[in-house]
């Protein structure tokens, strides 16, 4: 991939950064003239992300979470969201549509079906107590 | 947020953003309007709501299973593209009448 261009943003993982990190990346974006239907998937996508990284990566505590984005010179995203939180156990089992770990919290369990839906790719890495990376991947220019 | 009461029904018109972050407190509102009376019916109008993402999933969930079990019923109406694809996506349109 040739990048012409990236950014890198560092937050605290609390909730109102779902909003920043999502409008952060659409910013971003927005210099390749998306579509606003592809801009809305990608601020969907993120905000998933981050919160999955704020909710079950961080738990009770708190860490940083970190956004990186680049732009292919063919028009593609890419996108990398990642923490150093907790980790997840079994990622097969994490991405399975309504599964999740908080239901006693209305937790819907559908974030990484969002993320699938909404993204081209989304690849998932993650170590137990050593944090998870979730790396996705947007055509943004429409053919 | 925005009420308005019709007999058994009330129509609550959402504002803004619903994601992780606002998500409890349009949760505690909305229990609130259904606990304070003997409310039966709700419809989300969601026409200034501009984004949901799947902690909008689980609240509205949530809802429909409260107004579910007192013999009542949950409309949503008014989503914009990016709402109305997250709320199909998760099955909601199944169950969940949209006006």
């Amino acid at each position: 991939m040739e990048t012409v261009n990236s950014m890198k943003i560092t937050f605290l993982s609390v909730p109102e950064n779902e909003s920043f990190a999502r409008v952060a990346v659409s910013a971003f974006a927005v210099q390749l003239n998306p579509t606003l239907d592809i801009l809305a998937d990608i601020k969907t996508a993120v905000s998933e992300a981050v919160t999955n990284a704020i909710v079950h990566g961080y738990r009770d505590g708190q860490g940083m979470v970190e956004v990186e984005a680049a732009l292919s010179r063919d028009g593609i995203l890419y996108l990398t969201v990642s923490d150093e939180g907790c980790g997840i156990c079994d990622i097969e089992q994490a991405m399975q549509p309504f599964f999740t770990t908080q239901p006693e919290k209305e937790r819907s369990g559908m974030g990484f079906s969002v993320m699938q839906t909404f993204m081209d790719k989304v690849e998932v890495q993650s170590q137990k107590g050593k944090g998870t990376r979730v790396t996705m991947e947007k055509k943004l220019t429409v053919a | 947020m925005r009420l308005e009461r019709n007999r058994n029904t009330v129509t609550v018109y959402l504002e803004g953003e619903m994601d992780h972050c606002s998500a409890q407190q349009i949760r505690r509102m909305l229990d609130q309007s259904i606990q304070e009376s003997d409310i039966k019916n709700m419809v989300l109008d969601m026409r200034e709501m501009s984004f949901m993402d799947s902690s909008g999933i689980g609240v509205i969930l949530g809802r429909y299973k409260v107004l579910r079990s007192r013999g009542g019923k949950l409309t949503v109406r008014n989503m914009n593209r990016q709402v109305e694809k997250v709320f199909k996506l998760s099955g909601m349109d199944q169950i969940i009448d949209i006006e």
